[in-house]
């Protein structure tokens, strides 16, 4: 969400807001579509299966968001900027040629739209798997929105990218809960009996916080020594 | 069509296709065990741990 706030801030900077608020509302209603017409279809999956794909969905996208945030906290990848990318986002837009279709800036409108749309495609997904999963995709949805009105709410305060925002903090926490949900409803959906039930999913919290936390610890201690 | 295919390729498998690969086979291997009298709980999360920390050490070279 902040990566899609930094490059609607770039575009409304540079180009102008009518376009690039006209391409983010249009991205935010393909996502709300995109949910209102996957929500429903998921629900007539039985259970199982619908764990089995939850877990797994939830377990891809919950370890790609740990590995980046594991690599950037032990110091093996470089921590997102965010001035840096509003910098570049807006030295593009500031090149770019102006085109205009349907009384917008084409280029504003596009890359609001795609830019919003790509980094809310990952949410839309986690909406779904975990209202599914848990039969409430309106509170699931809630809760997404309530997340993207504070970051827009903190942007409009800043007037600018959120930079101070420990952003890889949030992303390794995302990242473990979604790791944690993954393993706990997808071994379930493979047939898997918790000891203790829905009481393990505390101790599989446990174990994947641990384990994150040890995996930084561990890549820290194999960096190079630097002069 | 083929950057369709690219954008899901890269939403889905992400930066390391051994994850992904890693986490079906854990599934499978989970679904096995699980089918049999033996408790199958312990399986997928020692196999998100091998299969994480394995890629992380490709990535940290």
């Amino acid at each position: 969400m902040i990566e899609a706030l930094t490059i609607v801030l770039a575009m409304g900077v540079t180009r102008g807001w009518r376009s690039t608020l006209v391409g983010t509302t249009a991205a935010l209603l393909a996502l709300a579509a995109i949910v209102a017409a996957l929500g429903p279809a998921l629900t007539v999956i039985p259970i199982e299966t619908l764990r089995l794909i939850v877990g797994a969905l939830l377990l891809v996208f919950g370890l790609q968001w740990l590995r980046k945030a594991i690599l950037r906290a032990s110091g093996w990848r470089a921590l997102r900027d965010e001035d840096a990318a509003f910098a570049r986002a807006a030295a593009k837009a500031r090149d770019a040629a102006h085109e205009e279709r349907a009384g917008l800036d084409w280029y504003a409108f596009t890359i609001s739209f795609k830019g919003v749309l790509l980094e809310g495609l990952e949410v839309a997904f986690i909406v779904i798997t975990f209202g599914s999963a848990q039969g409430s995709i309106p509170l699931a949805a809630a809760g997404a929105g309530a997340a993207a009105l504070i970051v827009v709410v903190a942007g409009t305060i800043a007037r600018g990218p959120l930079s101070r925002v420990p952003e890889n903090t949030l992303a390794f926490g995302v990242g473990v809960l979604l790791t944690t949900f993954g393993i706990f409803w997808g071994a379930e959906g493979a047939g898997v009996e918790w000891p203790g039930g829905d009481a393990a999913l505390p101790g599989v919290l446990g174990f994947v916080l641990i384990m994150s936390v040890g995996f930084v610890t561990a890549l820290q201690r194999r960096r190079p020594a630097t002069a | 069509m083929k950057r369709f295919a690219l954008f899901w390729w890269n939403f889905l498998v992400g930066d390391d296709w051994l994850v992904a690969v890693g986490i079906a086979v854990a599934f499978g291997l989970t679904a096995l065990l699980a089918a049999t009298s033996v408790p199958a709980w312990w399986l997928l999360p020692l196999a998100v741990a091998a299969v994480l920390w394995t890629s992380l050490r490709r990535a940290a070279r």
